[in-house]
């Protein structure tokens, strides 16, 4: 090999230089999560699990009438009916029990509801950002106009225009919630179409879709999945005020919404401990988002924060 | 920078017209047959074709918009199909209350949540960060009406210091006013505010990372003026952001809130109007939501480029 | 008596995920009086009893005046920073908070810690602008940093680590990221404010030539310990640590004619490899052949097959853009580029997969051009079967060849880009282009993200490469002397234009483009001395105060130019001559006149009266 410039090196030195450097950053770390998060994950998980076995193991049937007395306290016991863990509702249903089954509407609904809204909203964005032009300018102006109204008012129109069944609940949910999807999409697509690695491929003569799904998408997908969790949040908020305001899931099919709603005139009528009757519910919904956010709060990178702490 | 505050300007107009056809295909979706509704069941099929045509409810849809959209446009907003009665008044009453509303939720929460944030930003790790970082997270992800309802069973039932229901009348006192909106005020600003401190919270600490900062704490400079100097006016153009969303959600977005409390806003107005398949009374209501939402949006937009020294100073 | 400063075992350490602490610094010890010190490594951060989050210190001392600042209270500890010990970073552009005036960034410390009211800390930091000769003094201060330019930039950070006098100034790397040019620059600018102000400095850096500019004290460290220490005279002239050896060699040799080996003639063909024709290109809307932003004019290029053709110039000449234009990346707003003879179309969207295949391009920053979330295996892999069609276990073979033609481990096909180093990502990342079997390959500063020592090893393979595949290269480059070690001809690019062009041991050799002369004068020498030197000479005397001004009319370097011709140079095009066979020079003087100047370099300069970019205070005629 010629060598006019390193004559003072030798070889081998050389060489061996090459295979001792230290990697830029080290191997990608697991994710560790801190206590809070690891408490996140158990009671989504405990959800999730109730999605699935909730209705086979509750003590009663979501529309079972108990028939003895409504807004019975929590842990209090009905003759040849059992124990009712957390009180019974307005219509002498076991609350508990409700909650059960609940799960699998609100939970079960929510996520249909947020994995068709990353569909259409991750299809679009990414479109948006790799296609440019007058793509980009058509689909982000109907965005914008979705994203003015307000969500509420807008899941409002639809159901009541379109009526109140689940599949079109879940439609509506994924609309609403997809311009916001749509807009992420679009900005990590554009942040990462810039990429050199990106316009290499490009220059190769790869098509659209390898562009797509071989090199944007994988880049995305990390920072979407943190947002997934915080879309999903709000989906759950959304369907709760909507069954709230009496247009989500209808009776007697439980939801967590929709029994405190029902349950709201415990307030004034019931009378100790059976008060707590709207409560329950109201926690299982919060249990469940507060869970969601812990943990995005702890994969989300805890930038600055460090060096923050250095601050005097 | 002239070019991008026009631009910001321009694309907000497309916006809105975008918003006016959704708005006006989606509110003739609505099922129900307003000339029916109407005149009742009653209703000669002749009556019903007279009112259709006196409404011009009979002719092609795209004629229906444009002429819609021409009266929008002069400031007509047409009448209340179920009242009879002119939208305009309607609205104007409605407006009136929700705005005040707003505006008082925007004074209180808006330097409260700013000041909170930074706060919390200046003090990373220590106990005033990590009680503000939790109470905000349990506050954003619980439904507002669970607040509300809370709010109410301590307040109004169990203390019994506010009334449950809010209330306006011209002839209240300052006082006997602040008292009737206390409920719907507290659960709104709790709301907002909750967003809001996350959102500065995590803006200040994003741009911490920044090699300025760190130049910063190198020379000597204290916590409170990096926070306040070097890091915040670096922020404000996402902090504003996140101002006017929550902004356009007090003027839009505070359904439930108005519904719990009986508040007589423009959202209940609204809700009625779905109900009643009042169309125009819809139409016009919708319009005034997006409209407030792309006029706030574009007035950060505007900020957040004369908050940035590079487009207010070029080369 | 104690020292000034002194360091005593100190160690630096990192922890691990798994809580095993990991020593950086493994126990270092040196003093510094009122003088210079230079140290090779993080210790920088460290004087400031500071360090990165993260890190910490588990031993050792550091004082000032005696005082251990490592063991003081946090608050103390503040009351030096930017007051006693103040701290010079690498980048200045990204130093500098974007939000607030650069007066008020500059006077900071010193009316934070008191030692100046806010009205004499201004007309301490105007004196200091004044001192490091930038433009405008009087309203500098009122400008945003995004308004001045990073030569600019990187002196006033000089004055804001100045402002409050302080005993000790900590300069981490800060001319690695300029233009020759510019550093040098900034390097007289230092020295003489240093001296002035008679602060002691310690000065981090790997680029030795610069060391011997600024220094009277060297310290050498490697892995964490002090390999070698002493008075720089000695050091440079009498290395003993072979790692200073392996820093001396990697010292770039001042560009001279014959310091290249060139390649055979085996791989000669006919006709060029690629050709450009009078091609202009540039940014923005084009209109009637002329686009919004010119970014290169009027570009006549040959490439011969199996030659390395270096093109040179400082940032913003426009270098990267003519890789883009041949590459179809950025289409030419007039003008054609042919490859093999055939007419190529403007846009690589309508070129054929065979022509995209035969020019290959390399990018700079290899971190951002290898995809993070796909393994070496399928990045390499993915042309092979693209350009190919190779697929299953044949493929794992080409791919197994190509990582030891780039010299690394096979192994590396399972991991992902994060896991390998800089030079390693760099490798991989030429691999990749030599997978498509190319015939040309364009490379985009392929080196300067590396420090010296991996670069001249990627500059090594790329030798070997040339020889053994016959490829031609576009070397693109900010750095004479490794263009000069490589190419067989260079491209010199000035504001978009071509300057001078010709075989590497003809452009490296009098008759010089005064332009080709500055840039050949501003590579730091090994020497002591040398900065004193050159700054007596006519060339940087004119030539370095002042920046690239892009023209539409005259010679774009007129505004630099020592031997430019008032009337002539700025109101016309220069003339290309051509002194010897395939050299040209684009410049109004004729080669006699070049000639005699090179021979009596004291002559009459033109421009001193208009020195300064901004009218007044005029730099001085040495």
């Amino acid at each position: 090999m010629s060598d006019t410039t390193q004559s003072a090196a030798p070889e081998d030195d050389t060489a061996k230089s090459i295979y001792d450097e230290l990697p830029d950053a080290p191997p990608k770390k697991k994710l560790k999560l801190s206590w809070t998060g690891k408490l996140g994950v158990a009671i989504v998980a405990f959800w999730i699990i109730m999605v699935a076995i909730g209705p086979l193991i509750s003590p009663f049937h979501e529309a079972d009438i108990i028939g003895d007395d409504s807004y019975l306290p929590l842990w209090s016991t009905t003759e040849g009916e059992g124990l009712h863990v957390l009180g019974t509702d307005y219509l002498e249903r076991d609350i508990f029990s409700r909650i059960l089954w609940g799960a699998r509407t609100t939970v079960g609904i929510s996520f249909l509801a947020t994995i068709l809204a990353y569909l259409m909203g991750v299809t679009a964005g990414i479109a948006a950002a790799v296609k440019k032009g007058w793509t980009d300018m058509i689909l982000s102006r109907i965005n914008d106009a979705i994203l003015s109204l307000p969500t509420i008012m807008l899941g409002l129109l639809i159901v009541v225009a379109l009526g109140t069944s689940i599949p079109i609940l879940i439609g509506t949910a994924a609309i609403i919630y997809a311009s916001s999807v749509y807009r992420i999409a679009r900005a990590y697509g554009q942040e990462i179409m810039v990429m050199d690695y990106v316009e290499s491929a490009q220059a190769r003569g790869e098509t659209i879709w390898w562009i797509i799904f071989r090199e944007v998408l994988p880049n995305a997908a990390m920072p979407l999945a943190t947002d997934f969790g915080l879309r999903l949040v709000f989906i759950v908020l959304f369907i709760s005020s909507l069954s709230f305001l009496g247009l989500g899931i209808q009776p007697p099919a439980a939801d967590w919404g929709s029994m405190v709603r029902q349950n709201l005139e415990a307030m004034q009528t019931a009378t100790g401990y059976g008060i707590l009757a709207p409560v329950w519910p109201a926690l299982a919904i919060a249990s469940f988002t507060i869970a969601i956010n812990l943990i995005v709060d702890d994969i989300s990178a805890k930038s600055g924060g460090d060096l923050a702490k250095k601050m005097i | 920078m002239q070019r991008m505050v026009i631009q910001r300007i321009l694309i907000g107009l497309v916006t809105l017209w975008v918003v006016s056809v959704l708005v006006f295909v989606m509110t003739s979706l609505l099922p129900g047959d307003v000339a029916q509704i109407v005149l009742g069941q009653s209703a000669t099929p002749e009556s019903l074709a007279a009112y259709r045509a006196e409404r011009g409810l009979d002719q092609p849809l795209i004629f229906q918009y444009f002429g819609w959209l021409g009266n929008m446009l002069t400031g007509d907003l047409g009448t209340s199909k179920a009242g009879g009665a002119s939208i305009s008044s309607l609205i104007s009453g409605r407006l009136g209350n929700t705005m005040y509303l707003a505006a008082v939720v925007a004074i209180i929460s808006v330097p409260l949540s700013v000041g909170l944030g930074l706060l919390a930003a200046m003090y990373p790790g220590t106990w005033i960060d990590k009680s503000l970082t939790f109470g905000t997270l349990a506050l954003i992800s619980v439904p507002e009406f669970f607040i509300a309802t809370f709010m109410v069973l301590i307040f109004a039932v169990n203390l019994g210091w506010l009334p449950a229901i809010a209330r306006v009348a011209e002839e209240d006192t300052f006082w006997e006013m602040a008292r009737g909106i206390a409920m719907p005020l507290l659960v709104l600003v709790i709301v907002v505010a909750a967003q809001m401190i996350r959102m500065t919270r995590a803006g200040i600490l994003n741009v911490m990372n920044a090699p300025y900062i760190e130049m910063a704490i190198l020379k000597g400079v204290r916590r409170n003026r990096i926070i306040l100097r070097h890091a915040f006016f670096n922020t404000i153009g996402p902090i504003v952001n996140v101002i006017a969303l929550n902004l356009a959600y007090l003027v839009s977005g505070v359904v439930i809130v108005e519904t719990i409390f009986a508040y007589p806003g423009l959202a209940k107005l609204m809700i009625d109007g779905v109900q009643t398949r009042d169309l125009p009374l819809v139409q016009a209501t919708a319009m005034i939501f997006c409209g407030t939402y792309v006029i706030l949006i574009i007035l950060a937009d505007v900020a957040a480029i004369l908050a940035n020294p590079r487009l207010r100073n070029p080369k | 008596m104690a020292e000034l400063f002194e360091i005593d075992n100190l160690q630096i350490a990192f922890r691990k995920e798994d809580g095993t602490p990991v020593q950086i610094v493994k126990g270092v010890s040196f003093n510094v009086k009122a003088g210079q010190v230079v140290a090779l490594s993080t210790i920088s951060m460290a004087t400031m009893a500071y360090c990165r989050p993260g890190l910490h210190f588990p031993g050792g001392e550091v004082r000032l005046h005696g005082k251990d600042v490592l063991a003081m209270e946090p608050q103390d500890q503040r009351a030096i920073r930017g007051n006693k010990v103040a701290y010079l970073a690498q980048s200045a552009a990204a130093t500098f908070n974007p939000a607030i005036t650069i007066g008020e960034q500059v006077t900071e410390a010193a009316v934070l810690h008191g030692t100046l009211s806010q009205e004499e800390a201004n007309i301490r930091a105007v004196e200091l602008y004044r001192a490091l000769e930038l433009p405008d003094p009087d309203r500098l201060g009122h400008r945003y940093p995004h308004q001045v330019s990073g030569g600019q930039l990187q002196r006033l950070m000089a004055a804001m680590a100045l402002v409050s006098k302080p005993d000790l100034l900590v300069l981490d790397e800060p001319t690695t990221a300029l233009d020759v040019t510019t550093q040098i620059e900034v390097l007289k600018a230092f020295k003489k404010v240093i001296q002035e102000e008679g602060s002691a400095a310690i000065y981090v850096t790997h680029d030795l030539a610069v060391v011997a500019q600024v220094a009277d004290h060297i310290v050498v460290l490697y892995s964490g310990e002090v390999q070698e220490q002493g008075p720089v005279e000695q050091i440079i002239n009498n290395p003993k640590h072979p790692y200073t050896k392996r820093l001396m060699a990697a010292v770039k040799p001042t560009p001279t004619a014959g310091m290249g080996d060139t390649a055979d003639q085996k791989h000669d063909r006919d006709v060029p490899n690629i050709e450009v024709k009078d091609m202009t290109a540039g940014y923005g809307g084009i209109v009637n052949g002329k686009p919004a932003i010119t970014v290169l004019r009027d570009i006549n290029v040959k490439i011969k097959n199996s030659h390395v053709v270096g093109v040179i110039g400082e940032s913003g000449c426009g270098k990267s853009t003519l890789a883009r234009v041949m590459a179809g990346l950025l289409p030419a707003a007039k003008g054609e580029v042919f490859l093999d003879g055939k007419k190529l179309e403007a846009d690589l969207k309508h070129r054929s997969q065979e022509e995209l295949q035969k020019i290959q391009f390399v990018y700079q920053m290899a971190d951002t051009a290898l995809n993070p979330r796909q393994l070496i295996g399928d990045i390499l892999g993915r042309p092979l079967e693209f350009y190919r069609g190779i697929k299953g276990k044949e493929r794992r073979e080409e791919v197994a060849k190509l990582l030891r033609l780039v010299e690394l481990p096979v192994e590396f096909e399972s991991r992902f880009p994060s896991e390998l180093s800089g030079g390693q990502k760099q490798r991989v990342n030429m691999a990749r282009a030599l997978a498509a079997n190319p015939e040309i390959m364009l490379c985009d500063e392929v080196t300067s993200a590396l420090d010296s020592i991996v670069s001249s090893n990627v500059i090594k393979l790329l030798k070997k490469l040339r020889d053994q595949t016959g490829v031609s290269f576009v070397f693109i480059s900010h750095d004479l002397s490794t263009v000069g070690s490589f190419a067989d001809e260079i491209v010199v690019l000035y504001a978009g234009r071509v300057v001078e062009q010709g075989p590497v041991d003809e452009v490296l050799a009098p008759p010089y483009h005064p332009y080709t002369r500055l840039l050949i004068s501003s590579v730091p020498e090994l020497r002591v001395g040398w900065l004193e030197d050159t700054m007596q000479k006519r060339e940087m005397a004119a030539g370095i105060a002042r920046g690239v001004e892009i023209t539409d009319t005259g010679c774009p370097f007129y505004n630099r130019c020592p031997i430019a011709i008032d009337g002539t140079c700025d109101k016309e095009i220069a003339p290309t001559r051509e002194p010897t066979p395939e050299h040209y020079i684009s410049c109004h003087r004729t080669m006699e006149e070049i000639n005699e100047i090179e021979q009596n370099p004291q002559q009459i300069l033109h421009g001193f009266e208009k020195a300064a970019p901004d009218g007044d205070k005029a730099a001085k005629p040495v």
